[in-house]
């Protein structure tokens, strides 16, 4: 009953062999793959009869749009529609792969931080490409908030830049922790029911508790799975704005 | 003192940290919900600035879980 047991990554098809670097087809790469197909089965079935009055799976779609899209508009404004695909796209992987994971005998592939770093860097470099490409150097003004004391400025400038370096690291954490977190409590709870049962018919029944609680938390990890993909996606939102619009 | 044991120490004081952050979460939401019961007309509106907040402060809660996860595993 190894709580970590779950999170390994098996090799499933491998493909080859560069260098002392192995290239296989892993469960983390299949349960992708899947979250791709339901996003795109969901995606293209919702869209295809195009009715006026939306249906049950019409409406999921629009209702996800309308809400990425609103998020998106009121924190960077109109001109931040152009990364409008970027940030759904990011929301409804996300979304979906932590909605996956729930299941049982599945694998969560947001609890990898090799995961995360990479979603967490796509939005890093995206807002320093962008910022520079757009602002130029004024894109720097990020750094030095206006309306502050000339002494202190170095002191702030400083905590500014740590902040923005910092900004990575925690946005691809904060989903990785959660996501491994939640399952590894799920796992210690389900692993008390087990170890309950073992002494026989008092165990059962004081396996009972355990078990309810197991109940509780997935649904809990149910809240988690949705509200850390939106965090990520609004927090992208956030990071975008201070490319688009430098300066406090 | 064995190593292992250290190790088992250091990640559960690691864990200290959580507390602040559960304090500071606490904080956020209980404002916003003092907030939204005096003007509920304008709690929507803020939706966004609380899941900011509560993600900027959960973040330092989780890199506590981090640096006790790492002693666990990692070194």
């Amino acid at each position: 009953m190894d709580p970590i047991h779950q999170f390994q990554i098996k090799n499933l098809l491998p493909i080859a062999r560069v260098g002392g670097i192995e290239i296989a087809f892993t469960n983390s790469a299949l349960f992708m793959l899947i979250g791709l197909v339901v996003i795109l089965l969901l995606m293209l079935g919702a869209t295809s009869s195009r009715a006026l009055v939306p249906g049950r799976l019409q409406s999921v779609a629009e209702i996800s749009y309308e809400f990425v899209a609103a998020t998106l508009r009121s924190i960077a404004g109109p001109e931040g529609m152009k990364f409008f695909p970027l940030v759904f796209s990011l929301f409804m992987f996300i979304l979906i792969l932590n909605v996956i994971g729930i299941i049982p005998y599945t694998f969560t592939v947001t609890s990898h931080i090799i995961i995360t770093v990479a979603f967490a860097l796509l939005v890093f470099l995206t807002v320093v490409i962008y910022g520079f490409w757009k602002n130029g150097i004024h894109f720097l003004k990020l750094f030095v908030p206006s309306g502050i004391p000339v002494y202190i400025m170095p002191l702030v400038t400083f905590i500014e830049v740590l902040s923005f370096l910092s900004q990575p690291v925690s946005h691809s954490v904060r989903l990785f922790a959660n996501m491994l977190a939640g399952h590894i409590t799920l796992k210690v709870f389900g692993g008390f029911v087990t170890m309950l049962a073992a002494f026989g018919l008092w165990g059962w029944l004081g396996a009972i508790l355990p078990l309810g609680l197991t109940v509780a938390l997935t649904a809990l990890e149910l809240l988690v799975a949705f509200l850390q993909a939106y965090v990520f996606a609004i927090l992208t939102c956030i990071y975008l704005n201070r490319a688009i619009h430098p300066g406090h | 003192m064995d190593p292992q044991a250290a190790k088992m120490i250091g990640a559960g004081i690691a864990c200290i940290g959580m507390g602040g952050a559960g304090v500071g979460v606490g904080t956020i939401f209980g404002h916003y919900l003092a907030a939204a019961l005096r003007n509920p007309s304008a709690a929507q509106g803020q939706f966004a600035n609380l899941i900011f907040g509560f993600a900027v402060t959960e973040a330092l809660g989780i890199f506590s879980l981090l640096i006790a996860l790492l002693l666990l595993f990692a070194l």
